[in-house]
């Protein structure tokens, strides 16, 4: 039993090894780090950094990137009220309809819309931001190698470009970005919010709070993931521990 | 210990279906060896996980949508609308991971102990078909939530068959049900996607059938010889295996709970794009020791045929081993061997994971090199050359010599 869960620990570290090996690729920069008060084994959204994050999201990001998976409702996650969020909802307007006439309508959002998207289609989007697309935000935080992380540094990396580096037309210097060239132009400058809470809208802080807001949009059901993992790893033990001493007990007569 | 249902009912059925009995006998009364170690509880481990799959895999199948502009959108719906359905998504996501693992313990469990040789040949092919299947069916599941690595992965692992000469590309067409990975394709995909577990059930009862046939190997290799060597399989091997399975999904759900997306690519959280190319292409980590060996050859056909040769090889194994010593416990030069061997399979995985460069091209290349080279030339070599330990005269004379040893261990 011993020498299996040694040999077994050996099989498993070397896979380790050779699977983190295999992922880790990327601009070989290293990131900006934060401490994510929705890591580990107990973490919870930073209830009020999301919020924040929220406010960032709607008064810098909104304007070019949508966040198109993630539907108002789900905001009490984050510890808004009904009213709130009917009210947040009904600041967007979408196209409702057919009515009984056969003619579509503007209608106020509902809890139950998504954020609305700032351009009506991709080719609208590239059009308005010199052929770029900005990307939906709904998975931002998953879908890029480094994560949180990589999310942070990108929003707080820019800066003038280095001494002979090229920069394209109506493109930022930005060290995190992979090839160092972004269409997006750094977006966050101090106070560009005015946080409600009196929070000092440092560009640190809004990248801070934004990246809280994104990576539970991208992953908002991490809560009851680890409240679950919780209670089924514990149940999990104990039922080793009495099939272990089932076992022992059945295969004592044997021999 | 035959089966005498006492229940009428039961005794009805059986004289007209012997169902029960056969039950019985294949999940009760089955004499296995005393010996086993817990190396062979991945076995029904396996078993255990594509259950998990089967079940995870049709609900997830009643949410989810098969088509290009639908299919990313709705396993985001899972995600986040459906009841658990993030836990059914990263259940099924992470459950095809163990199941590999699980797979590749059972496999590399196999080839220590010489479960491949007579007469367990064809119970050893059943299993690698299985493993072909495997294959197939997570290569086209991951390709159903239609992100980048979903997309560029699809284009690349199908691409491979434009290597076979003159029929080449009308093979990719056919494939494709077009002239590029579209809508066809992801339709294909998801309806063999689910056909195929259930062919792995049907080969999976064959392979278990085969196996009560000529009965379980064990670690000492030797078979059966009397009563003493074999106990039934319930209650202990059932207790054993309930222990072990309790033991694997602590494993199972550290994953699941707390890094569901630590063996996926950040990639297939982007939609695919047909215009944009991810800067590194990597298939999922169970496939990256044949994609080292793809890569290792610099022609397209050669290493297609490398890499299903790497697969092929092992349905030969049953003849190339030429030892008549089936467990490695009696084989000190293949026992060495057999460690260097999983190591190259280790660097091989690597490697696979990393860009065409140098080393890595050159490392790739003797670690497939050496791959081939154990199979099929060090294997019957040592098969021939190698001196046998002595070897125990029963399975209960080998567990009762090494109890006395422990005792004395104990005592000393």
């Amino acid at each position: 039993m011993l020498k299996l869960i040694k040999k077994l620990s050996v099989v498993a570290l070397l896979s380790v090894i050779s699977i983190t090996g295999a992922q880790a690729s990327g601009g070989g920069v290293e990131l900006k780090t934060s401490t994510w008060k929705h890591e580990g084994l107990f973490g919870t959204y930073d209830r009020a950094a999301a919020q924040r994050g929220l406010q960032v999201y709607q008064e810098v990001c909104a304007g070019c990137h949508s966040l198109r998976h993630v539907s108002f409702r789900t905001l009490a996650d984050l510890g808004f009220s009904e009213a709130e969020i009917k009210a947040l909802a009904k600041e967007a307007t979408y196209v409702g309809g057919p009515d009984d006439d056969g003619e579509m309508f503007d209608r106020a959002g509902k809890p139950f819309d998504k954020f609305p998207s700032p351009f009506a289609n991709e080719k609208a989007a590239r059009a308005s931001n010199g052929g770029a697309f900005p990307p939906d935000l709904s998975l931002i935080v998953k879908a890029r190698g480094g994560f949180e992380n990589y999310l942070y540094s990108l929003l707080i990396g820019y800066k003038d470009a280095p001494e002979g580096f090229e920069l394209a037309d109506g493109m930022s210097y930005n060290s995190y970005f992979g090839g160092h060239q972004i269409a997006m132009p750094s977006p966050l400058s101090e106070d560009a919010v005015e946080y409600a809470d009196g929070t000092p809208a440092t560009v640190d802080q809004m990248a801070k709070d934004v990246t809280v807001f994104l990576a539970w949009a991208a992953e908002p059901k991490l809560e009851d993931r680890k409240n679950m993992g919780m209670k089924v790893i514990l149940f999990l033990l104990l039922m080793s521990g009495l099939f272990y001493a089932v076992k022992r007990k059945i295969w004592a007569d044997l021999h | 210990m035959s089966f005498e249902p006492k229940n009428p009912m039961v005794k009805w059925v059986e004289a007209r279906l012997p169902i029960t009995g056969m039950l019985h006998h294949a999940l009760y009364e089955y004499p296995t060896p005393k010996n086993l170690s817990y190396w062979w509880t991945f076995g029904s481990l396996a078993g255990f996980m594509l259950v998990v799959q089967l079940i995870t895999g049709i609900v997830l199948s009643m949410h989810y949508t098969a088509h290009v502009d639908l299919a990313f959108d709705s396993v985001e719906h899972i995600m986040r609308d459906v009841n658990y359905g993030w836990l059914l998504r990263y259940m099924h996501a992470n459950g095809a991971s163990m199941f590999f693992i699980v797979v590749y313990l059972h496999i590399f469990r196999g080839l220590y102990y010489g479960s491949y040789k007579a007469p367990r040949e064809l119970l050893w092919w059943l299993g690698l078909v299985i493993f072909l299947l495997m294959m197939a069916t997570a290569f086209m599941g991951y390709v159903l939530p239609w992100g980048q690595m979903s997309f560029w992965g699809a284009t690349v692992i199908t691409n491979l068959f434009g290597a076979i000469p003159v029929v080449g590309d009308t093979i990719v067409t056919w494939l494709w049900g077009g002239f590029s990975v579209d809508n066809p394709t992801l339709n294909r995909f998801f309806s063999l996607h689910y056909l195929l577990p259930f062919v792995i059930v049907g080969v999976v009862i064959l392979h278990i059938w085969s196996l009560h046939t000529s009965g379980s190997n064990n670690p000492t290799g030797i078979e059966i010889k009397d009563k003493q060597d074999s106990i039934p399989f319930h209650p202990y091997y059932t207790v054993k295996d309930l222990f072990g399975l309790a033991l694997f999904l602590i494993l199972f759900s550290a994953f699941l709970f707390y890094a569901p997306n630590w063996m996926g690519h950040p990639d297939n959280y982007i939609p695919a794009n047909p215009l944009v190319t991810p800067a590194h292409i990597v298939p999922e980590w169970y496939f990256l020791p044949f994609y080292a060996i793809l890569r290792a050859v610099p022609d397209k056909l050669g290493g297609v045929m490398l890499m299903f040769g790497a697969i092929a090889v092992l349905f030969a194994l049953p003849w190339l081993d030429k030892s008549r010593i089936r467990s490695a416990r009696f084989r000190p030069v293949y026992k060495q061997l057999f460690w260097i061997f999983l190591l190259d399979c280790v660097i091989l995985t690597y490697i696979g994971g990393q860009p065409a460069e140098e080393p890595f091209i050159l490392i790739g290349r003797i670690a497939t090199g050496y791959y081939f080279a154990h199979i099929l030339i060090l294997l019957p070599l040592v098969g021939m050359f190698e001196k046998p330990k002595p070897l125990p005269a029963s399975i209960s004379a080998d567990v009762l010599s090494k109890k006395s040893s422990d005792e004395e261990a104990s005592n000393a």
